[in-house]
């Protein structure tokens, strides 16, 4: 192991101005959240009998999991493909995905209607065995557990450091313990969003009768599944160029390039079962029929093989400008592929329009302020990123 | 470990392609309504459009009138809502004069989409084939209205502590004997209740003695592998909000992909296994470099 790719604490200083910035937008979704409490659905969102699922769904909860599938993916491609030379890149994608996983239960608890039943999901008594949805909040709720867990051992030895003598003995007990569970917590972090990534694309199988023909194919818990992935990578290679150019170090360049042979495989796969599917169900004159629907799967395919191009020779994803631009793509044509399906392709008829309102889209915005503050707070305090800064480094805390 | 990841691989990929790819031929296999099942026939040709059902439905119901549109002077919803279970509407093409009512609730489906839906089965059809609503199982997440191929579920969105609001047959009043509110005021006897199998019956009865008066179906007979509440009428069922739906089930799909991978549950415990069996061989670097956790 290089000390370089070690991870340490950034231990800069967190609270400045536009940290402040995310924090105000934060606390005006929060008081807007309760607020939805005190007035009810009807008087905040847009949200209506014909569209019942807007933004919180399809963003916060559809999309926002799907960014936050770097934590997959990277423990996928370092741990079940068996390239450790990711390893550094693994503890970044756990924190963003278990960010993005938090804030993604937090919009459910605010969408649904009847919240203070809630308790009784874990409960298997009252399952209905045959609803997606109870497959997929149940591994929503119990994969953002394990991603927390998952990150126990950066917080621990960051805690066995502390001069606070009570939270360095909580490390120094726990950390080989959470340690030897990780195989086991590991496991589920695969297993979990294999089943609720392509579970939150199982949901509009059931809205089949009313989903526009572009969209409406059994295939679209596999297309969903093989999105996320490659979502995962493209938010990784993001996240690493953003906080590397925020912290003024130099991107792990190597390892990115190689994160993006990886995405092509995945790309390409989704592509294909995506286009096979269209000419098996002689759907493909939809596809240019040039009506919205056609405009917008062609945006999304257009979206997937632009990131596909932009990654096809070694100079390209050696380059970290364009790597970015592809990984830009990726994230937009999977998140367009979702909006697509659960606000676009879903057809409730022609009386009923969706528009999310000032309130809905306020909370959604600052639930992301607090996301990317909270990750500020952590790789600062936390061992997370790799290879800090040396200039930096003297004042991360030694543990 | 004698599994090598290779191998573990190909058989875990293997295996999803097989579950994800495995689509029975529709094998069609009709669904057949319990022997009590009971329903609602509506004969459109029938209707004069008094709308005393949605007032008897309301009263019922225990529902307030939906008064907005008319400034509190009558009852007039525009489609089904929070107050209105049942309701009552015209079509008419300008056109060529042609027009006819139709009465809209809850289908009663066979096999309902949102009785699949629903997480904890507050959505269950119970006594009589019945789509009941037991508000102590809702968490509100509103997925049953995502999967109602007719719109029917209506949330009350007006409401801090909402609730869904649908037809549920008037099964408070079977309960004491009595037959739904909508079907004991009807003037014109153009919604009646009963047995499902007499009303079908009873429709196919009314196709053959009156060939040219009616579109030659029984609406709700077939369409997503059939209803409780059928109708007939002189005008294309397209026209009155009734959709042209085939006769597979809405959760077939979802039948198919969801519950035959999830197969009571041992596929997801043998992927667990099989990952943490890989895993293993990643144990040390999964654990950290550190020398005093290797035990």
């Amino acid at each position: 192991m290089i000390a370089e790719a070690e991870p340490r604490a950034v231990g800069g200083a967190v609270f400045r101005r536009p940290f402040y910035i995310l924090l105000a937008i934060a606390a005006l979704a929060i008081a807007l959240m309760l607020w939805r409490f005190v007035a009810g659905l009807g008087a905040t969102t847009a949200l209506n009998d014909g569209y019942p699922w807007g933004l919180w769904i399809a963003f916060d909860v559809v999309t926002g999991t799907a960014f936050a599938s770097g934590g997959y993916a990277m423990v996928l491609l370092v741990y079940i493909l068996n390239r450790g030379q990711y390893h550094p890149l693994v503890r970044p994608a756990l924190l963003t995905s278990a960010f993005g996983y938090s804030i993604a239960g937090l919009s459910v608890v605010i969408d649904v209607g009847r919240p203070w039943l809630a308790y009784k999901l874990p409960f298997f008594w009252h399952w209905n065995l045959r609803s997606v949805l109870l497959e997929v909040s149940l591994c929503i709720m119990s994969y953002t557990i394990v991603l927390w867990i998952e990150l126990g051992p950066a917080i621990l030895e960051r805690a066995r450091g502390s001069s606070i003598s009570w939270i360095r003995r909580l490390g120094i007990q726990w950390l080989p313990a959470v340690r030897r569970s990780l195989v086991w917590v590991v496991a589920a972090g695969i297993m979990l969003p294999t089943m609720h990534q392509s579970g939150l694309g199982t949901l509009l199988l059931l809205s089949g009768p009313r989903l526009h023909p572009l969209w409406n194919t059994i295939m679209l818990p596999l297309l969903f599944l093989i999105s996320c992935i490659s979502m995962g990578f493209g938010m990784v290679v993001i996240e690493s160029s953003l906080s590397s150019r925020m912290l003024g170090r130099r991107p792990e360049m190597g390892m990115l390039a190689g994160l993006g042979s990886a995405m092509r495989p995945v790309l390409i796969l989704y592509l294909a079962v995506r286009l096979i599917d269209l000419v098996v169900r002689k759907q493909i004159d939809q596809l240019f029929a040039f009506d919205i629907f056609s405009i917008m799967s062609l945006l999304e395919f257009a979206l997937f093989f632009g990131a596909l191009s932009l990654l096809r020779e070694e100079y390209q994803r050696r380059d970290l400008g364009t790597l970015f631009r592809a990984s830009m793509c990726m994230l937009l044509g999977g998140a367009l592929y979702r909006f697509d399906v659960f606000l676009l392709a879903f057809q409730p008829g022609p009386q009923w329009s969706y528009f999310p309102s000032v309130q809905e889209t306020l909370i959604s915005f600052g639930l992301v302020a607090a996301e990317v503050a909270g990750y500020v707070v952590l790789i600062n305090w936390f061992p997370i990123l790799a290879g800090a800064d040396p200039s930096r480094l003297q004042r991360a805390p030694a543990n | 470990m004698g599994i090598s990841r290779r191998s573990a691989l190909k058989a875990l990929v293997a295996a999803a392609a097989t579950a994800t790819l495995r689509r029975r031929k529709a094998q069609a296999a009709a669904v057949v309504a319990r022997p009590d099942a009971v329903g609602l026939l509506y004969d459109a040709t029938r209707c004069v459009g008094c709308k005393a059902c949605m007032a008897a439905c309301n009263k019922a119901n225990d529902l307030p009138a939906d008064t907005a549109l008319s400034s509190g002077l009558s009852q007039m919803p525009v489609d089904l809502n929070e107050r209105t279970k049942n309701i009552i509407k015209l079509y008419k093409d300008p056109a060529s004069g042609e027009y006819s009512f139709v009465k809209r609730q809850c289908m009663h489906c066979l096999d309902p989409a949102c009785t699949s839906a629903c997480m904890l089965g507050a959505l269950q059809k119970r006594d009589y084939g019945i789509v009941t609503y037991d508000p102590d199982l809702c968490i509100g997440c509103r997925y049953c209205q995502m999967a109602c191929p007719f719109g029917v579920p209506r949330f009350e969105w007006s409401k801090v502590l909402p609730k869904i609001v649908k037809c549920e047959l008037c099964n408070h009043r079977l309960a004491k004997g009595l037959n739904p509110a909508c079907t004991e005021v009807c003037p014109t006897g153009a919604v009646i209740f009963g047995k499902y199998t007499d009303l079908l019956a009873e429709a196919h009865r009314r196709l053959e003695q009156h060939p040219g008066r009616y579109v030659p179906q029984v609406y709700g007979e077939t369409e997503v592998g059939g209803t409780q509440v059928l109708y007939l009428a002189q005008v294309d069922f397209a026209k009155l909000g009734l959709p042209a739906y085939s006769s597979e089930p809405v959760p077939t799909a979802v039948r198919e992909v969801f519950q035959e991978i999830y197969q009571g549950i041992v596929p997801p415990i043998a992927l667990y296994a099989l990952l943490a069996a890989v895993l293993t061989r990643s144990r040390r670097q999964l654990t950290g470099e550190e020398p005093e956790t290797e035990e």
